[in-house]
């Protein structure tokens, strides 16, 4: 059997950075490999090496691409182009961003099978239509006629693959396909994907940062760090018997499904949502968009409440109504037995100080015009009382207690990593000794041995301080590892409230079920492995 | 010197990697060296001139350039051009400083007020919504006429008809940073307006700040040079650019040098502005490439 594709000792560089070292790998006809990696690993760099579209002063600096056997290494811009699309299709990152927005779904679609010759003229909108419904476009003729943005990430997503695949190419570049989209429409996107693939024949290259998803849906994995390949086998050798110590760290650090947490007895609560509710009038029609709909529950000391749901299901509205940043439209929240609704001057004031939060964004959340000691001692100047020496001390034992070098105390957020940055917000969200923390989606944006690093740190912190978190996130396996409580919510509703492992193993609703079954890798990583903690 | 403080607060890396990225832009590189030759040339214009800017050598007008004791020759008066237009060019980069000041001064907290309560936005929008209507240099001339004439006035008139622009820029920032993450963070940490304005909102708009300074600059060295020109700015025998403009038509067909000199020097100083500000905004645009 000839292979497809053969990349042998590959190496790029931007200008004089080295971004992929001696890189190798193969697939054959209809084969499924995934390239998984963290930020920064190199993983899309070979992909784009792979067709041709290295961004800016991106260059093969050493190693042979093989395409059935013809070198396509430096192969002028022409061959370039009727490989692209023809040969191999790429399926990009962002649904938002990659479709035209002034032009009509279909036509996009057309353009594709008109340039590459597939079709003429007069039959190309009506293969479209065809093309759109096999990607699982439901009334395909009336939705080409559509413009992007009437349609759903998923959507878009479903457009960008029946381009990718309008050629029949016979290797398909999925780059991160899903990490934009809800992970039940993740799964939609996945099955439908390795269906289409199945009857087409066509090969599958998968970059993603998700080893789940790896395992889930291709045969073979090549694992990345650092613009090198570390380990690569079979799926199943990789995961259960990985060679690597990244790899090992790798899979250690994959989030379970199992519940972390033992059960525990209940302790008063330090908060307390009552049947709150949040409307927003919809401008020009009339109407009124319940973004949260009579929601309750408590937060024990020292426990975690987690809300867990898809984007638009509320839940960060809930956090933001908490904090006081918006105002509820009905319903009462309480802290520590104390209405927060209304509150002005010295009881604000208290309030605030036992309430403080951590945002999802480490980016975003910190002012990058201030340095990382000015940050942390903000809340102590806001509210605090300390004197300027005192506060020097405090943001110092509190940057021990994230586990931050002190000499970060005078660099600025831009010269972080995510992880150090998520620290320093944590660190900031202690300084005034708060009894409760308020996390909306923490550890999101992090890669995955950070997430874990930061997860560590956060049931740490809450055992040695006896913390409580309103805990917001979309991934349950994130939820798994340190709630005690969960509520999953839906179009701003709860569908089902009750303790971590009651919720997590023996969920009694369809949805809370569905959201299980999506989250990738769960049935491997639950079933033959026991992932360390 | 208002822009100079306004650089000196970023923190040093954001200055370090802005100043990186300046000095591999050639265009930019161009203005800045432009700028440097304009600044020097106005700012020691007492060391640099050959005589007083008014003085007059009745013996010897209307000299060629390249004349001996007259570089670049003389006007109708016997006064030295060289020297005439280094204090031009002075007098010019006062009149836009003082006009950035006044804009900064007044347009930055209106902005920022404006930007932050709706309410003040309803009122500060509409009244700078009202300035726009008129074209900045009608408003600037109609100022000038009833304030009188004089480097201050035509300074303040050129600087009060800039407002509005600035306004806008900065409300545009105010409306982006106030829905930022460390914003709402802040709001969590009983911060108040004055402090999230000041310390979180301000400290990051100034890019945007500084960049406007740099293009209402150059408007109002052009508007000091026409209100001269019209007789509204800089009174005689005070030297002007707009003033040698005006007096050099007169005699234009005797001789073009004591009009091509000011002309010039105005060019260079429009050019250096634009070029360096349109480079400072690429370097400083965190979405550009590092």
């Amino acid at each position: 059997m000839t292979l497809l594709l053969e990349v042998d000792d590959l190496s790029v560089s931007f200008g004089d950075t080295s971004a992929v070292r001696g890189v190798s790998l193969s697939l054959a006809p209809g084969e499924r490999v995934a390239v998984v990696g963290q930020s920064g690993s190199g993983k899309s760099t070979t992909a784009h090496a792979i067709i041709g579209l290295l961004p800016g002063s991106g260059r093969v600096t050493g190693g042979a691409i093989r395409w059935r056997g013809e070198d396509i290494t430096h192969a002028e811009e022409r061959r370039l182009r009727r490989l692209r699309g023809r040969e191999v299709g790429l399926v990009p990152q962002d649904p938002m961003s990659n479709l035209n927005p002034v032009s009509k779904v279909g036509r996009q679609v057309a353009e594709t099978l008109l340039a590459h010759g597939m079709s003429t003229r007069r039959q190309a909108w009506r293969h479209a239509v065809d093309l759109l419904g096999q990607a699982g476009i439901p009334e395909p003729a009336r939705r080409a006629k559509q413009y992007p943005h009437e349609f759903s990430g998923g959507m878009r997503q479903r457009v960008l693959i029946a381009i990718a695949l309008a050629c029949r190419p016979d290797l398909l570049i999925a780059d991160e396909p899903t990490s934009a989209l809800d992970v039940t429409v993740q799964r939609q996107i996945l099955d439908h994907l390795e269906a289409l693939t199945d009857e087409l024949g066509t090969a599958l290259l998968l970059v993603t940062h998700d080893l789940g998803l790896a395992v889930d849906r291709t045969s073979r994995v090549v694992v990345m760090s650092e613009g090198e390949i570390v380990e690569t086998g079979p799926v199943r050798q990789v995961l259960t018997e990985p060679r690597a110590d990244y790899t090992k760290r790798l899979v250690a650090a994959v989030p379970s499904l199992t519940a972390a947490r033992e059960p525990v007895a209940d302790t008063e609560p330090v908060l307390e949502v009552v049947n709150i509710s949040k409307e927003y009038r919809i401008r020009g029609r009339g109407g009124v968009l319940r973004a949260v709909d009579d929601v309750s529950f408590t937060v024990g000391r020292a426990r975690t409440t987690a809300v867990v749901g898809e984007s638009g299901s509320g839940k960060t509205t809930i956090a933001r109504m908490v904090l006081g940043l918006v105002h509820a439209t009905s319903g009462t929240i309480r802290l520590d037995g104390a209405e927060l609704d209304g509150l002005r001057g010295d009881g604000l004031r208290a309030a605030r100080m036992a309430m403080q939060p951590v945002f999802q964004d480490p980016y975003a959340s910190l002012n990058p015009m201030w340095t990382v000691e000015r940050v942390v001692a903000e809340p102590l100047r806001t509210l605090g009382s300390a004197d300027r020496a005192t506060r020097r001390a405090r943001v110092a034992e509190l940057l021990d207690q994230v586990a931050m070098p002190q000499s970060m105390a005078h660099r600025y957020p831009n010269e972080l990593s995510g992880g150090q940055r998520q620290r320093v917000a944590i660190a900031r969200a202690l300084a005034l000794g708060p009894r409760l923390v308020v996390c909306d989606e923490p550890v999101s944006a992090l890669d995955v041995l950070v997430q874990d690093q930061i997860l560590g740190l956060l049931s740490e912190l809450q055992r040695e301080l006896g913390l409580s978190y309103l805990f917001i996130s979309h991934d349950l396996a994130v939820v798994a590892a340190l709630a005690h409580e969960v509520l999953v919510m839906r179009n701003g509703a709860v569908v089902e409230h009750g303790p971590v492992a009651q919720v997590l193993s023996a969920p009694t609703e369809p949805y809370t079920r569905q959201l299980l079954d999506a989250v990738p890798g769960a049935s491997v990583f639950d079933g033959s492995i026991v992932v360390p903690r | 010197m208002t822009t100079a403080e306004i650089t000196a607060t970023p923190a040093p890396l954001v200055r370090g990697r802005t100043l990186r990225r300046l000095r591999r832009n050639p265009l930019g590189v161009v203005g800045g060296v432009l700028l440097l030759i304009v600044v020097v040339a106005g700012a020691f214009a007492p060391l640099l001139a050959p005589y007083p800017p008014t003085e007059v050598h009745f013996a010897t007008p209307f000299q060629q350039p390249a004349t001996v004791g007259f570089a670049l020759g003389t006007d109708d008066l016997g006064r030295d051009v060289l020297s005439r237009v280094l204090y031009g060019i002075q007098a010019s980069l006062e009149v836009g400083l003082l006009a950035v000041l006044v804009a900064v001064v007044v347009g930055v907290p209106l902005g920022l007020l404006a930007g932050y309560w709706r309410w003040v936005d309803a009122v500060v929008s509409r009244l700078a919504d009202l300035m726009l209507a008129f074209p900045a240099l009608v408003l600037a001339v109609g100022l000038a006429a009833i304030n009188g004439g004089g480097l201050a006035n035509a300074a303040v008139a050129l600087g009060v008809a800039q407002i509005p622009t600035m306004i806008r820029v900065v409300r545009a920032e105010t409306l982006r940073l106030k829905e930022s993450e460390f914003v709402l963070a802040a709001h969590t940490m009983h911060a108040g307006p004055s402090r999230i304005l000041g310390q979180h909102i301000l400290p990051n708009a100034l890019s945007a700040i500084i960049v406007q300074a740099t293009v209402i600059m150059p408007t109002a060295v052009l508007g000091e040079a026409i209100l001269s020109f019209l007789g509204l700015g800089i009174q005689p025998p005070n030297p002007s650019l707009g003033i040698m403009l005006s007096d050099a038509q007169q005699y234009l067909f005797r001789t073009p040098w004591p009009g091509i000199f000011p002309g010039v020097a105005l060019g260079l100083i429009c050019l250096g502005f634009n070029l360096f500000g349109d480079a400072l905004r690429d370097a400083l645009d965190p979405r550009s490439g590092s």
